[in-house]
């Protein structure tokens, strides 16, 4: 009963608690927060659930009103959609537990409104993951985009500038895919996936078809930040408060890139796409572009928030770039590093919130060794976290990278794996300098003030933000050591004729 | 030659424009006239999905002997329309959250030209 349902169920819970959230507020204010989690947490079991249903039973569809697409909207939860509804949700809740405390000092008396919008946030997110229906997508992408402005808005003094640029060019994204859309309908008739599917191969020698591509992915290619299209992102997350930034951050342009997976992989065909036009080869030289760009300016950004960014712009690139080798193991790295780059990132902007939370800075020019003393368990946090994005066995962010370098020999690009490991490199020299910083730097000046360094006492944030933090960097070894599970799952995901 | 622009007059509108829009988005140093410029955007979309879906002398698509509506070809199709009245209602919200956005910089930074606002930042 539960599972027939599912796909409606998951977008539908944040949806009814963000309306209700402000209709509740208004009787008493502290009720949004457990409101908040607890559809969360609802969430979060019910998709863990779903997978598992649609691992051992096959998809679940889910027809809106009883209309039989291609004329009814379809909701299809099948191993792909499943398994990302489960990273978000799971994230997501982490995220929100450790915002407790956060949100609570940020952003004093504004609860009601924030947990409303974050719960908007999430209804837009699951739903861009489990509609089958193109115009849906549209929605869900502007409904989460919103929320997502507002949430980037109550940052520090300069977020709504920031906020400001992120909704213009993302009106423009969104405008784009919209357009995009048109061109489909208008030449196949309808708007559903699995149905386009089957007709775009009649069709493939319009160029119709090949404008709506190229609109679709610039329009994703800027909700997903691939470079060049990436200007929004460094800005909006460095102001964003910490919880927003969290938020948004490791799961917002996950999405982007699944919907850009989805529709390359699962509507225009792999043929299509990489074999009859160089899309393909386009994304993926232009996530190698993005990888070597975010990884040298996080290098030359001296704000922790600023730096994890434009990390954020050079991972985004790995996830491209797996789309863009379009082979069996493109896809695997491309998918994996989708999870394994979410934990990463919420665990890297928790720590970059507590540090800001305790000692009132992230800048790395500032970090020396009293840093360790202070918050022992969230620099070890920070550590395995680092050495994830670096790329150290046997933690999760190894084995992404692993599947997609296997990716680059199997289709022969060589300049894709100079790439890869190069950007290792890059990536070890802008963490290794804050674990430099953190773990060697003496905070004290002169040797007769040894004293003051005995003085250093232990000041962890409280364990309610404690707890997400170790989590998720628990979570990147377990995900490291599960590897081979998940990857089989993700076998179970891939597109027919892979 | 002549046929072909004449013929497709309304496409050429729409295309034009689009390009305004996109002129005021990225050239326009003020962020009202941004915002003007993202509306005009949105709107040739919208007339794009509307200008796409007519058809001469076709009618309502209700089936009634009235509307003479039996024959599949005798309807204009309604799921354009209908996708652009909340293709309309996602652009009133956007330009909505817009404005909020332009009232808290104003308060902050009593200016709205980008070059001037860039320079208060610093």
């Amino acid at each position: 009963m539960i599972a027939k349902n599912l796909p409606a169920i998951l977008p539908l819970i944040f949806l009814a608690s963000a309306l209700l959230i402000p209709l509740l507020g208004v009787w008493k204010k502290k009720i949004a927060y457990p409101f908040a989690i607890t559809a969360t947490l609802a969430a979060a079991s019910l998709s863990v659930y779903g997978f598992i249903y649609v691992i051992l039973n096959g998809t679940i569809t889910y027809y809106f009103g009883g209309w039989v697409p291609p004329i009814g909207i379809e909701y299809v939860y099948d191993p792909l959609s499943s398994f990302v509804a489960v990273v978000i949700n799971v994230v997501a809740l982490l995220v929100l537990t450790h915002g407790y405390s956060v949100v609570k000092i940020d952003l004093e008396g504004r609860q009601v409104a924030y947990y409303s919008v974050v719960m908007l946030l999430m209804t837009g997110f699951n739903g861009m993951i489990i509609t089958g229906d193109l115009f849906n997508l549209y929605v869900f992408i502007e409904i989460s985009s919103l929320s997502g402005y507002a949430l980037i808005a109550v940052g520090e003094k300069r977020a709504p500038f920031a906020a400001f640029r992120y909704l213009i060019i993302g009106t423009i994204g969104a405008s784009f895919y919209l357009l995009g859309i048109g061109f489909l309908y208008f030449i196949s008739g309808t708007l559903n996936m699995n149905d386009l599917a089957l007709i775009l191969p009649m069709m493939k020698d319009s160029p119709t078809i090949l404008v709506a591509l190229i609109l679709i992915v610039v329009g994703l290619g800027i909700k997903m930040a691939i470079f060049p299209m990436h200007g929004w992102l460094p800005d909006s997350y460095t102001y964003a408060p910490t919880t927003s930034s969290a938020l948004i951050a490791p799961i917002g342009t996950k999405v982007g890139a699944y919907v850009l997976l989805r529709l390359l992989f699962f509507v225009f065909g792999i043929d299509y796409f990489s074999n009859e036009l160089p899309i393909a080869d386009l994304i993926a030289v232009f996530s190698c572009g993005g990888i070597i760009f975010g990884s040298v300016m996080a290098i030359a950004s001296k704000e922790m928030k600023r730096m994890l960014a434009y990390s954020s712009v050079a991972q985004i690139g790995y996830i491209g770039l797996g789309i863009g080798l379009a082979n069996p193991f493109g896809f695997i790295g491309a998918v994996l590093h989708l999870l394994n780059h979410a934990f990463m990132k919420a665990c890297l902007f928790i720590v970059a919130g507590n540090l800001r939370t305790k000692a009132g800075h992230s800048d790395i020019s500032l970090m020396d060794d009293s840093f360790r003393k202070k918050y022992p368990w969230t620099m070890a946090a920070f550590t395995v976290a680092a050495l994830s994005m670096v790329g150290l066995p046997p933690l999760a962010g190894f084995f992404s990278k692993w599947y997609l370098v296997l990716g680059t020999i199997e289709s022969s690009r060589w300049i894709y794996l100079a790439v890869i490991l190069l950007s290792s490199l890059l990536n070890a020299v802008y963490f290794f300098r804050i674990l430099e910083k953190v773990y060697m730097r003496s905070s004290v000046k002169y040797k007769s003030d040894e004293s003051y360094s005995d003085n250093i006492r232990q000041d962890e944030v409280v364990p309610s933000m404690l707890l997400p933090t170790l989590v998720l960097a628990v979570g990147l070894i377990v995900l490291g050591i599960l590897n081979v599970f998940i990857v089989n799952q993700i076998y179970k995901m891939m597109p027919e004729g892979l | 030659m002549f046929d072909f622009i004449a013929g497709h007059y309304d496409y050429w509108f729409i295309i034009s424009l689009i390009t305004i829009g996109l002129y005021g988005m990225i050239i326009k140093k003020n962020l009202v006239k941004k915002l003007i410029g993202m509306t005009i955007f949105q709107a040739s979309i919208i007339l794009f999905y509307i200008s796409s879906s007519i058809k001469a002398g076709a009618t309502v698509p209700i089936l009634s002997d009235k509307f003479n509506s039996a024959d599949v070809a005798n309807y204009i199709n309604p799921l354009p329309h209908a996708l652009m009245l909340t293709a309309i209602v996602v652009g009133v919200a956007t330009v909505g959250v817009a404005f909020a956005l332009l009232v808290l910089i104003y308060k902050r930074y009593n200016t709205l030209d980008e070059k001037e606002l860039i320079e208060r930042m610093k």
